[in-house]
């Protein structure tokens, strides 16, 4: 299958310390991918390189086999490479409601009107009206994002990233903060999520990356140690020696 | 009947009529408020045509301030453009028609905009101040230069704008200049209160508040930015030209940094992110000012320190924002 995503040879260091070595990926439409490594592998780093938001030392980025390794973060979003951020960025001021109102709005180009408003528009709240219900946050519309649970700000962050219709998503820990009885909130949204979308995933629950991916690649100090199906995840050598290894000392020594 | 009871939140929104509702209420507020003070003040309409004049310095720098979290003070810069192209237009140009006089204040004032976004925006936070700084120096630098069309520091003088469509000379009582700037005020707070509710003024607050997740969502910020730049320099030339329009001079004093920083203090005092605030702000301290310093003129600008002090400390949403959280909490608590 074609390619709709490549990152080809991606490098970034800080100073002197090596926080992506030579990263490759590639993605599929359709794709369902997790991204897994121990804390401070360099997942976040990855996705602010390829969408803009870090500049690599040297490396490329294709959507759809075009270079977009020079365009900036917007451009990226249009050519159709969307992410969610690991700890959440919303505008607390503003309403779930308004949040994904203005998402779909950008998408169609419309944010720039100096007049009218998305309550007057049938189409963008009926839009909106669907999204916030699949995420169970029909009841919040109307709320400041400030004044609501962290569990639901997360599950906002996903639905901003369905308005915006991506080719290509990458979620950091979409389910980090969200109570464990409402990460199946997370998951049916993921089900949600159109079939030939493809969606990489970074997560450290491994139950939720079992049941999410198709494919999991393993990141660990910058480098990619594992790429493969989750079956054979965990019988990678290396893999149990980079991650599970840590993730094992970490929960002996807890 | 189960769907439509889900649906009904959305379908029927917050219904369409309310905010056309409270922006009416806004504009009889306004003309209510501009009729008292035409009776009370009879001797002081000058006085009330400056602060009307003033009220659209500060609206301009609450769309860039209040909802883009620019921080500038170096605003005076577009309003000053708007005096001076509006009171050059007369006096070099013989464009004495008084409208158009504010349409091209108007556009100075955009163009004096787009300039000075420009440059302000290219700096963040400390270097975004000191840049704005150097631009309302530059701006008044160059007026004082240019003294062959602006008089230098003499001012602009011999500014006789016609009578307003014709009809309504301007007198020396001042009347016809203070209905004239109620009525621009009027219109302007009307399609700024459409800007703020519009797409583009949900994306400009959005800017404020998180301006990575803006451009992860595709928005570009610098551009948008630039765009409300512009508005606010169209908004802020209407200003000024109605003040070259209502004192017939312009002066040096209209392109400065005090009136930059002024400003800047009304919209603190006020309530920064409200045109309600904007609008009370400049009220209330050219008020201030007009009663403390002919009581006592040495020590005014001391009590307006204390004044300011005491808004930031303990009404940091300014007089406006505080009023409407203080009414909510009891609205809230009688419930
Ligand atoms: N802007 C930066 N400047 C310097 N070092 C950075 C910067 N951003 C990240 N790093 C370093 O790069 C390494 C990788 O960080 P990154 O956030 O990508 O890890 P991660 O895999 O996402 O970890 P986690 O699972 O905890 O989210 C860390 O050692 C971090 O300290
Ligand atoms: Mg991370």
């Amino acid at each position: 299958m074609s390619a709709i995503f490549e990152v080809e040879r991606l490098k970034k260091s800080f100073g002197g310390l090596d926080v992506t070595k030579d990263v490759s990926l590639s993605m599929a439409k359709g794709d369902r991918i997790a991204l897994i490594g121990p804390n401070g592998a360099g997942k976040t780093t990855f996705v602010n390189l390829v969408t803009g938001h870090l500049q690599p030392n040297s490396g490329r980025v294709l959507m759809d086999g075009e270079d977009i390794s020079k365009f900036n973060p917007m451009r990226r979003v249009k050519a159709g490479l969307v992410r969610s951020f690991q700890v959440t960025r919303l505008f607390s001021e503003m309403t779930p409601e308004e949040h994904v109102a203005l998402a779909i709005l950008q998408r169609e180009g419309k944010s720039g009107r100096l007049a009218g408003n998305f309550h007057a528009m049938p189409q963008v709240m009926r839009e909106m009206g669907s999204i916030l219900e699949t995420l169970n946050l029909g009841t919040l519309a109307t709320v400041p994002v400030g004044e609501i649970a962290y569990g639901q700000q997360r599950l906002l962050e996903i639905a901003l990233a369905m308005a915006l219709r991506p080719k290509v998503l990458l979620l950091d820990e979409p389910a980090a903060g969200v109570p464990h009885s409402d990460t199946f909130l997370i998951e049916n949204a993921l089900a949600q999520l159109p079939d030939d979308l493809a969606v990489l995933m970074i997560e450290h629950d491994m139950d939720l990356v079992f049941r999410f991916a198709k494919r999991v690649v393993v990141l660990a100090a910058g480098e990619i140690i594992f790429d493969g199906s989750p079956r054979a995840v965990t019988d990678d050598a290396r893999v149990r020696e980079a991650y599970l290894g840590s993730y094992a000392h970490a929960s002996s020594a807890a | 009947m189960s769907a439509t009871e889900i649906s009904a939140p959305f379908e029927q929104a917050k219904p369409m009529r309310r905010p056309w509702q409270r922006d009416l209420a806004g504009v009889l507020i306004i003309g209510v408020a501009a009729v008292a003070g035409y009776f009370l003040f009879p001797d002081n309409l000058a006085l009330l045509t400056r602060i009307i004049a003033i009220m659209l310095l500060v609206l301009s720098l609450d769309l860039v301030t209040g909802y883009c979290g620019v921080a500038t003070l170096g605003h005076a810069a577009l309003f000053g453009a708007g005096a001076y192209a509006a009171g050059i237009a007369a006096v070099t140009f013989g464009i004495t028609e008084p409208l158009s006089m504010v349409a091209i204040g108007a556009i100075a004032g955009a163009v004096a905009g787009l300039v000075s976004g420009v440059v302000i925006l290219r700096g963040h936070g400390l270097a975004q101040l000191v840049l704005s700084i150097a631009v309302i120096h530059l701006f008044h630098e160059a007026a004082n230069k240019a003294s062959t069309y602006t008089g230098g520091s003499d001012g602009l003088s011999g500014i006789a704008p016609d009578p307003v469509f014709g009809l309504f000379a301007f007198d020396l009582w001042g009347r016809t200049a203070y209905v004239f700037g109620i009525g621009l005020l009027i219109l302007v707070f009307v399609l700024l209160r459409i800007l703020v509710r519009s797409p583009f003024g949900t994306l400009c607050r959005g800017i404020r508040q998180d301006p990575i997740r803006v451009s992860a969502m595709g928005a570009s910020v610098k551009a948008s930015l630039i765009k409300m730049y512009v508005i606010s320099g169209a908004v802020a030339g209407v200003g000024g030209a109605l003040n070259a329009v209502s004192t017939q001079v312009v002066g040096l004093d209209s392109l400065s940094f005090t009136n930059s920083a002024e400003a800047l203090v009304m919209l603190v005092l006020g309530g920064a992110g409200s045109l309600y605030g904007a609008l009370v702000g400049t009220i209330v301290f050219m008020w201030f000012e007009h009663v403390v310093s002919a009581a006592n003129p040495f020590h005014w600008l001391t009590i307006v320190g204390a004044l300011l002090i005491a808004v930031v400390l303990f009404a940091p949403k300014g007089l406006y924002g505080t009023a409407v959280t203080l009414m909510k909490r009891f609205i809230g608590s009688r419930q």
